[in-house]
């Protein structure tokens, strides 16, 4: 009986139209969604290894045309970019680094049942993801403190990301049994051992997904780079990108030998797309990898702790 | 006996001893330690800084410093409010935000109940990853890619355009089209991302829910508008909450980037009005005044919406 029903469900469900035209047009909408959200990428990336005359005069609409590497010769050439390039890795390792012992340092006390004052600590530093001094007393905070035109005011301010610190908040009270703990401290583990020992080789995966939140941030960071940075020579490739690309600021004489003015102004446009390739080459290559740590990262951040 | 007499004075001696909130501060005082840096940075880097928004009500020179400048009442915030900015501004600044909101919300909802229905593993995998990845492109190459493909005469969009026989069309100065501009590369860059938490949501649903309703003939239309979407809604709600909330800190990082000269009659939000009257025209005082206006009606939407959840909906953040 149970098999003829289960049978005559099945049927049913097959011969359902609605269901069909359902799959097909759910099906068809995924496909133009991924489209869309991949063609810009591939455009540039195509645009990028062609000539210039290809890409200005809008031959180039999904793979390369008179494949030239000339627009990285350009880029690599440049010297600000380099040092843009430079300065980015500097920035994105010390500030992940900083962020990351800070933040475990603030996460895995509040995580503890009996740290006596801890929601009161806990409304310390969600109160100020909604209120904040502002742009200006903030910045005359930064002069105050010396810390104007040094890397230090783009990684101290935001050392510990609010959002980040509860997800690791959250992994160490849900993740980490209690039991543990109760048995280390019986053989008399202190709490600083606990934690160096014991807690932080558990909680590798949200170790992850905290250097990826805040390596990928510091990376693609240009604002506070734009206003506490003053010389050129420190600025982060982000920095440079905007300058080159959406302000137009581009030297001539760092362009690879062309006679005509017009060529100059083809690669000029041509650098751009290779310009935007190279300074996503780390997150392309990370992406991979990268990817499921942050799924995972949005997973422990939806549990409310 | 013996062991009797020490029981009984074992109480004695406890009334002695620190109440036990001190009892456990001892007793983690390690921790205490450890949590100072943290809260160091806390202290030193949020709160610090909020002292500096008195100068909103001052007469703020950098000779005299925070303290040293003349009090200056509500002059500043009387000068925005009557300056002939203000209207522009606001309505700029909600237009752009609730547009957003408008147009952003649903996507990555429909993204999800779509991905959900879609039973061949590998494409939905090949889906995720490509939606993901616009999330991890910088605001710099998002802006950037955006200028390039809709470049006058070199753009891609403006070689169709001709080719199909229109006219050129400035996209990025074209004040109209920045609200559009603004929003759409928005949704481009975060609905695959923003789905995540819908997919979660919609991996939790009892799937005995669907086998019954499948039983009794209700078509995927059905059980997506009986079973999925009931199931997340407590999430769509926290979800919606949190964007509302942030309705007037919008992210000008972007609009930044994306205004010129051109468009300036559209993409003029606060935000944007506060970092160049306070780092490029240097008014201080003013560019205070005007983000203390931003962060309270923020704060004051952020707690109303909560409470409003709170009253039709069992769900609310705090």
């Amino acid at each position: 009986m149970a098999a003829k029903t289960e049978k005559r469900v099945k049927k049913r469900v097959r011969q359902s139209r609605s269901d069909a035209i359902f799959s097909i047009v759910n099906y068809s909408l995924l496909t133009l969604i991924m489209i869309i959200v991949l063609y810009p990428l591939v455009y540039v990336l195509s645009a990028s290894f062609s000539t210039p005359y290809a890409v200005t005069s809008g031959q180039v609409w999904l793979y390369p045309v008179d494949f030239s590497l000339v627009g990285y010769e350009t880029v690599f050439r440049n010297d600000s970019i380099v040092s843009g390039y430079i300065n980015s890795i500097i920035i994105t390792v010390a500030g992940t680094l900083v962020s990351l012992v800070v933040t475990v340092m603030a996460a895995y006390p509040l995580s503890v049942r009996d740290f006596k004052g801890r929601n009161l600590f806990m409304g310390l530093f969600t109160f100020t993801m909604m209120f904040s001094g502002g742009l200006i007393p903030m910045f005359l905070w930064i002069q105050k403190l010396h810390l104007y035109d040094t890397y230090w005011a783009l990684i101290l301010p935001g050392a510990v990301g609010v959002y980040n610190m509860i997800i690791a908040r959250t992994f160490f009270q849900t993740s980490i049994p209690y039991d543990l703990y109760e048995s280390a401290s019986l053989d008399g583990c202190s709490d600083v051992r606990y934690l160096l020992s014991i807690v932080i080789p558990l909680a590798k995966p949200i170790l992850a997904v905290l250097v990826m939140y805040y390596g990928v941030g510091y990376w693609n960071q240009y604002f506070n780079a734009m206003i506490y940075l003053a010389n050129a020579d420190k600025m982060p490739l982000q920095v440079v990108l905007r300058n080159i690309i959406l302000q137009n600021q581009i030297d001539p004489s760092t362009m690879v030998d062309v006679d005509q003015m017009l060529q100059k102004q083809g690669l000029s446009e041509l650098l751009k797309y290779s310009l935007i390739v190279v300074s996503s080459v780390p997150m392309l290559i990370l992406y991979p990898f990268i990817q499921k740590h942050f799924v995972k990262g949005v997973m422990i951040g939806a549990l409310k702790g | 006996m013996q062991t009797q007499a020490q029981i009984s004075s074992l109480p004695k001696k406890e009334t002695k001893k620190p109440s036990p909130f001190w009892k456990q501060v001892k007793k983690h005082w390690q921790l205490y330690i450890v949590f100072a840096v943290p809260l160091a940075f806390l202290i030193c880097f949020s709160y610090i800084p909020m002292y500096g928004i008195i100068i909103a009500f001052k007469d703020f020179t950098a000779t005299q410093g925070i303290f040293g400048s003349p009090w200056a009442g509500m002059k500043y915030f009387n000068q925005f409010f009557n300056s002939y900015q203000f209207v522009r501004l606001l309505s700029n600044t909600l237009i752009l935000s609730v547009y957003g909101l408008i147009a952003g919300f649903p996507i990555p909802i429909l993204l999800a109940l779509s991905l959900n229905e879609c039973k061949n593993v590998r494409f939905k995998k090949a889906v995720q990853m490509v939606t993901y990845a616009p999330y991890f492109i910088s605001t710099v190459v998002l802006v950037s890619i955006m200028s390039l493909m809709l470049a006058p005469r070199t753009g891609l969009v403006n070689h169709l355009i001709t080719a199909l026989g229109g006219t050129e069309i400035n996209f990025m100065g074209e004040p109209t089209l920045f609200r559009h501009l603004y929003v759409w590369s928005g949704v481009w860059q975060s609905m695959g991302f923003s789905s995540v938490i819908y997919i979660a949501a919609l991996a939790g649903i009892d799937p005995t829910l669907h086998e019954a309703a499948v039983i009794d003939g209700a078509s995927k239309i059905k059980r997506i508008w009986h079973i999925d979407l009931p199931g997340i809604a407590p999430t769509i709600i926290i979800n919606l909450i949190l964007n509302t909330g942030s309705i007037m800190s919008i992210g000008y990082e972007k609009v930044l980037l994306m205004q010129n000269s051109l468009n300036m009659s559209k993409s003029d939000i606060i935000a944007t009005y506060v970092y160049r009257i306070g780092l490029e025209d240097r008014q201080y005082s003013l560019s205070t005044a005007v983000n203390l206006f931003n962060s309270v009606i923020n704060c004051i939407l952020l707690v109303v919406v909560n409470q409003i959840a709170r009253k039709f909906s069992e769900t609310s953040l705090w």
